[in-house]
């Protein structure tokens, strides 16, 4: 665990809850139900020093950093899409493989109702 | 050393120059009155002189010529043969060429084969072919060239990078090559068809081979290419939804909806405008797909402006060619007879929805692949689109093609089904309840995963029905449909299993630990170091066991390569019960600790196995096709429909 982190479990107040000897990054949450949150988060963080690698995969030192975090905010109590927003904030949007809902990404996520949609047209055209 | 060499390259060179001007001929003559007749021999001149091209750049590989440029970059004299071989096209240049070679090939092909629909029609064919090629060979010449010389010769080549140095990605692309071949083909045929305004059963049942065959292709390609990914990358997954990856998915999806319009039009005479357009569309995508991986595009947008000069030229090769194409689509299709028409619910209908949901697929891919690239470049702003997006979109509709799948061939051709038609779906859908429910039991948690279990058993079950209480011989074309069928049944569930009941653990372990995990217990026995002929390693032992018995030993390695020097990660695999225990090593914390990565990955086989039998199912389908067309052995087809003329 490095100075930063041990900075800021004690500014989240987890001084005393000692963290494990290999810290976060490689060792499971002993909650189940909190762990299978944070891996499922994990998997949708892209490692920023690998190649369209998620922190779940990666053997890289950030990964290991960055999946300690994920855990530690976890294990505080803290919903995985707040963890994803402090994440976006600290690294930019790239960093979510999940693009962000916003004006510039409408089309993006309206392509599958548009996709089918537009195909239904032709579709009744063909069958006319 | 090198001074001794005989000038083999500059000979490749000039047999390059020599296939770019029969490649013109090629393009040019079919459209001259006098000339047409040189299309045929122009297509077997190009193939022969860029095989002689070919040839020579291989035998700079093999005796490690190191005054050529690409040699140097690519191969090493301490490197395996077969890997000096297939480091020909390791590399964009190479690569390149082999694409050349094969269509070469492709071109001599169809000018020795007899022609079904007469030498004037082939001569067009081949003039749309010769364009194609002459378009890469000018490429490959003017900003690609492999016989570039160095000079002086350095004694020693830089080595290929070890990630490619496997038999699973060093026959990746030469399948996939065949595949995009194969439609090239088929946009040829198709674009000769909209000139000449003819487009019938006769056409698609010419050019519905090259279609199976380009599909079985892919099929494979892709199948390689996500096993290599699977066992070399040591991530633990197979797909990741990258921009490569979708780019040869892509063509896949526009050949898989190809292959059952032309069987409609084929059959039927139905959907002619739709087929042709599909046809152009998938040498479309194939063409963009070059685009995205060769260009540079990919890394960013930025560095393509770096070097924008093989990207122009392929973006301008791919507007040129496509855009023609489409033009003459929209100028010739109004003036084709509609169709025969047909009802909802009827085999075409099905068939139609297919394609609709194909088609889908294809634009979700598209945009997702694309719209990083596009937002960067008008607004600077970096966004990444990856599996949660890809997931959510395209899953629902992949079950969707499940469900479908499992019923089309069982509907009739043009008519609604009878009543009592329903009576015949109890046994997929009672295998759909049953294979949910096992889902269930085994530990699924998400709805789209129990769904996937369901629509796998549906799918796998009802692709045998057509056989179920038939006295008659199948077909060639209904037993490969079923093949193929049944393969993505089987691929649909190993996918599925082995991502949603897949368990893994991440640790860090010294010598003699161990972790539980899945129900097994996996302890860390070893780590020593091995060599191999180019490479050196770390290598760990784990013994994995279930109730103190012992069920496998994995032994997964991180290897340092010499030339160039890289590390890589060699998984550690065993297969258990149909699926895959699988292990890759970390690097050591320094303080005597290795980070373990251990995965089960239940049924994970059945994706290989799927693989194959899709590709095995086009290839039955099409044989039957093949072999009705043989010369001598031409019949009619015992259980083709009249067809019903267009109105």
């Amino acid at each position: 665990m490095g100075l930063r982190a041990a900075a800021w479990a004690m500014a989240l107040g987890l001084v005393g809850a000692a963290p494990p000897p290999d810290g976060w990054g490689v060792t499971p949450l002993p909650d189940p139900r909190q762990e299978a949150a944070a891996r499922r988060l994990m998997h949708e963080l892209r490692c920023l020093t690998c190649q369209n690698q998620s922190i779940a995969e990666s053997n890289a030192p950030q990964a290991e950093t960055m999946r300690a975090l994920v855990r530690e905010r976890i294990r505080a109590g803290r919903s995985p899409e707040d963890v994803r927003a402090e994440l976006i904030e600290r690294y930019g949007d790239w960093v979510s493989f999940r693009p962000p809902p916003r004006p510039d990404t409408w089309l993006l996520w309206a392509m599958p109702v548009v996709a089918l949609g537009l195909g239904a047209v032709v579709v009744r055209r063909l069958l006319r | 050393m090198t001074a001794v060499l005989p000038p083999i390259p500059e000979l490749g060179h000039l047999a390059l120059w020599l296939a770019l001007a029969a490649a013109l001929v090629q393009a040019v003559a079919p459209w001259h009155a006098r000339l047409g007749q040189a299309a045929a021999p122009a297509a077997a001149a190009q193939g022969l002189l860029v095989l002689g091209a070919f040839v020579a750049l291989g035998w700079a590989f093999l005796v490690s010529d190191f005054s050529v440029e690409l040699v140097t970059a690519n191969s090493h004299t301490m490197k395996p043969t077969l890997y000096k071989l297939t480091g020909i096209w390791a590399n964009h240049e190479g690569s390149m060429l082999l694409w050349v070679l094969i269509l070469a090939l492709a071109g001599l092909l169809v000018a020795l084969m007899p022609a079904p629909l007469g030498p004037a029609f082939r001569a067009r064919a081949l003039g749309v072919a010769g364009m194609v090629s002459a378009g890469f060979l000018a490429f490959l010449l003017l900003a690609s060239n492999p016989f570039t010389r160095i000079e002086p010769a350095p004694t020693e080549g830089r080595g290929l990078n070890p990630l490619l140095q496997d038999p699973g990605l060093a026959f990746h692309p030469p399948t996939l090559y065949v595949g995009y071949v194969g439609l090239v083909v088929a946009f040829a045929l198709a674009v000769a068809a909209l000139l000449e305004g003819r487009v019938s059963s006769d056409w698609a049942r010419a050019t519905r081979p090259w279609v199976a065959g380009a599909w079985a292709f892919l099929t494979l390609g892709i199948a390689l290419g996500a096993w290599w990914a699977y066992y070399e990358l040591g991530w633990g997954g197979w797909w990741f939804w990258d921009p490569v990856e979708n780019a040869a998915l892509m063509p896949w999806l526009v050949a898989t909806a190809l292959l059952h319009s032309i069987r409609v039009l084929e059959t039927r005479g139905a959907l002619p405008n739709w087929t042709l357009m599909l046809a152009i569309l998938g040498f479309a995508l194939s063409m963009l797909g070059t685009f995205i991986v060769r260009s540079g595009v990919l890394s960013s947008v930025h560095a393509f402006a770096v070097d924008p000069t093989r990207g122009l030229f392929l973006l301008v090769l791919l507007a040129g060619l496509t855009g023609g194409a489409f033009l003459v689509w929209a100028l010739k299709a109004p003036r084709i007879a509609e169709g025969a028409r047909f009802a909802a619910f009827s085999r075409e209908g099905s068939l139609v929805l297919n394609n609709l949901l194909l088609l889908a697929l294809l634009s979700i891919v598209l945009v997702g692949t694309l719209y990083p690239l596009a937002l960067e470049g008008v607004s600077g702003r970096q966004i990444s689109v990856g599996p949660p997006y890809f997931n959510a979109t395209t899953l629902p509709i992949v079950l969707g093609l499940a469900v479908l799948m499992g019923v089309g061939p069982l509907l009739a051709w043009k008519r609604n089904p009878r009543p009592g038609f329903v009576r015949r779906l109890w046994p997929p859908l009672a295998a759909a309840l049953a294979f949910g429910l096992i889902g269930l039991a085994l530990g699924l948690k998400t709805v789209l995963a129990v769904l996937g279990f369901a629509a796998a058993g549906w799918l796998i079950v009802a692709s045998l029905l057509p056989f179920v209480g038939r006295r008659r011989v199948p077909t060639f074309l209904a037993l490969g449909t079923a093949i193929a069928h049944l393969g993505a049944g089987l691929a649909l569930l190993g996918a599925t299993a082995s991502g949603a009941l897949q368990r893994e653990a991440l640790v860090s372990l010294r010598v003699g630990d161990g972790f539980a995990v899945g129900g097994l217990e996996v302890r860390l026995y070893d780590v020593g170091p091995v060599a191999g002929p180019n490479w050196t390693a770390l290598e760990a032992t784990l013994h994995v066991s279930r109730d103190g018995r012992p069920v496998a030993t994995l032994t997964p390695q991180s290897r340092t390569y010499t030339t160039p020097p890289m590390e890589t990660t060699e998984a550690g695999i065993v297969g258990w019960r149909g699926g895959d225990l699988y292990a890759a090593l970390g690097k050591p914390d320094g303080s005597g600790r290795w980070q373990i990565h251990f995965w089960i990955k239940p049924l994970v086989h059945l994706l290989w196995v799927g693989a194959v039998l899709m590709a095995t199912g086009a290839a039955v389908a099409a044989g039957g096709r093949a072999r009705m067309a043989w010369p001598g052995r031409a019949r009619p087809l015992v259980s083709r429909p009249v067809p019903v003329p267009a109105e």
